[in-house]
């Protein structure tokens, strides 16, 4: 058997219509039956589907689509909208009594998770509100729930308070609450035997447990896998003792978590925690939008695409600051240039050989010393990397430091950082392939085709060997 | 229509109720009650057959957790028959839905063997499998108190080393059924457990051997090699072993079961179902997907909370039991 997405569902449903403006009442009727499918195989209580395709009926008809969607995607939004709705728009949070303690018990079938709950909301509590609960043992029935509760009290640090089992539960929870007043507990909580909500002698002793303790919050601990007994159960529990929440347990496993919006549909009350995982601290919050999605099936895909968004922006991003990289000028680049230069020989030689360079008042700036190139690249080394590729960076006190460092007079320093900032300037505009600018720094300028391809060879070069630089710093970090 | 007709003179004939059987009754009233009610009530309820009613059909058969294939089989199914055999009448109509359900549910069990197989000679091992909470360790308590009666000895193997309390609660199981419990410390090897209760088994010559294992959701792919591996104990000491693999099932559980079910017999071939806390969903359909899906017979149910509550099942039993209701009134007129 396989479990359809509604959305392939809704896909098939409508393969043969065209694109509407609006949501008619034929595309309606084909979507409605997919819909109900859909619901009824992620196990939402049949009474509660048709009361909700009720209302997604009446929202769909007449709905304008919206531009880029097809009737069909506009037609799984209002069902999803309508799921968010009813589920609750946010995540509702635990009460607090006003006065210490918060007494919170903990009701449900057997083996839906009530004592692994208490360990994780205790573990959520105390992380959450350093709080100091204090667990009451109430299940005699079951064999060996009291040691259960006592490992998972001890694996989150929580004191249980226990009178073994042949005590009645009224009477442990009696003295428990005694207790916890003594010891000043900020949280009480009471795990309870498993029962069925058709057991009347025993949904009497809960109904007095909630007598004695008087708790702020009674939550419903509801395996996520129950099918449509979800809303006899909930509605038998909360005939009695009047809930204040819903804890959905197991949901890390496969199972589509119709039980949620039947639940929530029938008894009013909200889901507050998802249990996720045979770990303390796999309680979370519980999302209604996550669950819509769940019930529909669409989770996968919509979670897909928003990945594939993030990462394509993310890619995006770091592209354009690459780019951004290779074609700006730093202090690393400066280096090269240099050690490039120093390969050629020396720089007075060099200079003396490009036409028109030779007498050109700007070089004056150039103090041709051969240890020049030297202590210009001390001075680099003596920057940290950042610095280096953000030479914007280069604040007063800094400069003081690579002054320091490189063992120059700080004067230097400024002028061989004015020196880069004029280089950047040109090299900016090389690399966008104009030359004019440097007409007037170069006497005569560049000339000819030849002195151009020169020139063009030799951003090139510079520009693949920053490419690979790039991705060498690149390789060394990850 | 073998079965159907079957039911129908075994009620009709007045076979007088054991007391076995009127046991089993009042435990399956509820799922019984519901269900029939539910079809008696949808039948009468109804004017004419048209989209409307198949619709309605197919909730009132999801709503009795008869599962999501076969309802919609069924409702498809039916469409045809309804309209072949020109079915006006409420009384036509229930008569070919009642037919129909009888016919799928019985020509998916024919061959279905709902015996426990134990070895001719040497231990017998059943292993138990299950998600959490599904009632693993509670069905090994009742099952070993009801083989210990029957006069086999048992030992039981506390595979379940990791959720908290879990050794006690089979430790506490073997203080009442006088049964010994092989187990190690928490969060020990689950697999060394199951060894050294294997070797118990051979060198002391128990007649059975039934090994709990930790709850898992059937999508932990890691906990399920964990299972197999101690499948792959078991088969290392006693080739035959073992003899039964018991896919402990959640009553109430929805379409989820069929989920479970697929995904535990790939790993650990699943010789039948025991169907637990049925007391209690009042949803006898499930029964019927179950057989209808996966063709996994369901060998024990979980009828209450009782040491004897937990029984072989019959399955003719249970859909005499689920459509007395409906052919009972026909069987008057005949």
């Amino acid at each position: 058997m396989a479990f359809e997405g509604l959305s392939e569902r809704l896909q098939k449903a409508f393969a043969g219509l065209r694109r509407k403006g609006k949501v008619t009442e034929a595309d309606v009727q084909g979507a409605m039956r997919e819909i109900r499918l859909a619901l009824l195989e992620a196990d939402v209580n049949f009474g509660v589907v048709k009361d909700f395709i009720k209302a997604v009926r009446a929202k769909a008809l007449g709905a304008e689509v919206l531009e880029s969607l097809t009737p069909g995607q506009q037609i799984v939004k209002i069902v999803n909208d309508e799921l968010v709705k009813t589920m609750g728009e946010a995540a509702v949070p635990l009460n607090k009594s006003p006065h210490i303690p918060t007494v919170i018990m903990m009701v449900g079938l057997q083996g839906a998770g009530k004592t692994t709950t208490v360990g994780k909301l205790s573990k959520y509590l105390i992380e959450n509100e350093q709080a100091r609960p204090l667990l009451i043992a109430a299940d005699v029935y079951r064999p060996a729930a009291i040691e259960q509760l006592q490992v998972v009290g001890q694996s989150v640090g929580v004191p249980v308070f226990e009178l073994g089992t042949s005590v009645d539960p009224r009477d442990i929870v009696r003295q428990g609450m005694a207790q916890a007043a003594l010891q000043h507990n900020d949280y009480v909580i009471i795990d309870t035997a498993g029962r069925l909500q058709i057991d009347d002698k025993l949904m009497t002793e809960l109904a007095d447990i909630k007598d004695i303790a008087n708790p702020t919050e009674i939550l419903l601990v509801v395996d996520a896998m129950t099918g449509q007994a979800a809303t006899e159960v909930a509605t038998g529990f909360n005939e009695r003792l009047d809930l204040t929440g819903v804890v959905l347990t197991k949901l890390d496993g496969d199972t589509r978590g119709g039980a949620a919006l039947s639940i929530r549909a029938v008894t009013g009350k909200p889901i507050k925690f998802v249990g996720q995982g045979e770990k303390m601290d796999a309680l979370d919050v519980f999302y209604p939008d996550r669950m819509a999605n769940r019930i529909l099936g669409m989770g996968d895909m919509l979670t897909l695409i928003d990945k594939a968004q993030k990462t394509y922006d993310e890619k995006q991003a770091q592209q354009v600051a690459e780019k951004i990289k290779e074609n700006s000028f730093d202090f690393n680049d400066f280096l090269e240039q240099m050690d490039q230069v120093s390969n050629m020989g020396s720089f007075d030689e060099i200079m003396k050989m490009i036409p028109g360079l030779a007498n050109n008042p700007a070089m004056k700036n150039f103090h041709v010393d051969p240890k020049d190139i030297a202590h210009q690249k001390a001075i680099v080394y003596s920057m940290t990397p950042a610095e280096r590729e953000d030479p914007d960076l280069l604040n007063p006190s800094r400069r003081r430091r690579i002054a320091a460092g490189s063992g120059r007079p700080i004067v230097e320093v400024n002028r061989m950082i004015k020196q880069f900032n004029q280089s950047k300037q040109m090299m900016s505009q090389m690399y966008k392939g104009n030359f004019n600018g440097m007409d007037g720094l170069m006497g005569g300028g560049i000339q000819g085709r030849l002195g151009k391809m020169a020139m063009n060879n030799m951003i090139r070069k510079q520009k693949k060997n920053k490419k690979k630089r790039l991705k060498n710093v690149k390789r060394f970090k990850s | 229509m073998g079965l159907f007709d079957r039911i129908k003179k075994a009620f009709g004939g007045g076979e007088p109720e054991t007391q076995e059987t009127a046991k089993y009754d009042a435990g399956l009233e509820k799922s019984r009650n519901t269900f029939s009610a539910k079809l008696n009530a949808f039948f009468a309820g109804f004017r004419t057959v048209d989209e409307d009613f198949f619709d309605d059909l197919e909730e009132m058969l999801i709503g009795a957790d008869v599962g999501y294939e076969i309802a919609v089989q069924l409702t498809d199914e039916l469409r045809d028959s309804v309209k072949l055999q020109n079915a006006k009448r409420p009384e036509e109509v229930s008569q070919v839905v009642v037919q129909k359900l009888v016919d799928i549910y019985g020509e998916a069990g024919e061959a279905e063997d709902n015996a426990l197989h134990y070895a001719p000679v040497g231990p017998t091992v059943f292993l138990f499998v299950g998600v959490n909470g599904a009632g693993k360790t509670t069905t090994i308590g009742k099952l070993a108190h009801q083989l210990q009666q029957q006069g086999k000895s048992v030992l039981l193997a506390a595979g379940d080393t990791f959720r908290a309390g879990a050794i006690a609660q089979l430790e506490e199981w073997g203080r009442r059924d006088g049964v010994p419990v092989v187990t190690s410390e928490p969060g020990g090897d689950p697999a060394a457990v199951v060894y050294d209760a294997v070797r118990r088994a051979k060198a002391e010559a128990f007649d059975v051997l039934l090994v709990d294992t930790a709850g898992r959701l059937q999508n932990k792919v890691n906990l399920m090699n964990e299972l197999d591996k101690i499948r792959r104990v078991i088969v290392r000491e006693l080739p035959e072993a073992p003899q039964e693999v018991l896919l402990v099932l959640d009553g109430t559980t929805g379409q989820n079961a069929l989920s479970q079910a697929k995904e535990f017999n790939q790993t650990t071939k699943v010789s039948g179902i025991v169907l637990t806390k049925l007391d209690g969903s009042g949803k006898g359909g499930i029964v019927l997907a179950i057989r209808n899906e996966l063709h996994v017979p369901v060998k024990l149910v979980g009828l209450g909370e009782g040491m004897d509550d937990l029984q072989a099942f019959d399955p003719n039993k249970f859909v005499y039991g689920l459509f007395k209701g409906l052919i009972e009134p026909k069987s008057d007129e005949n």
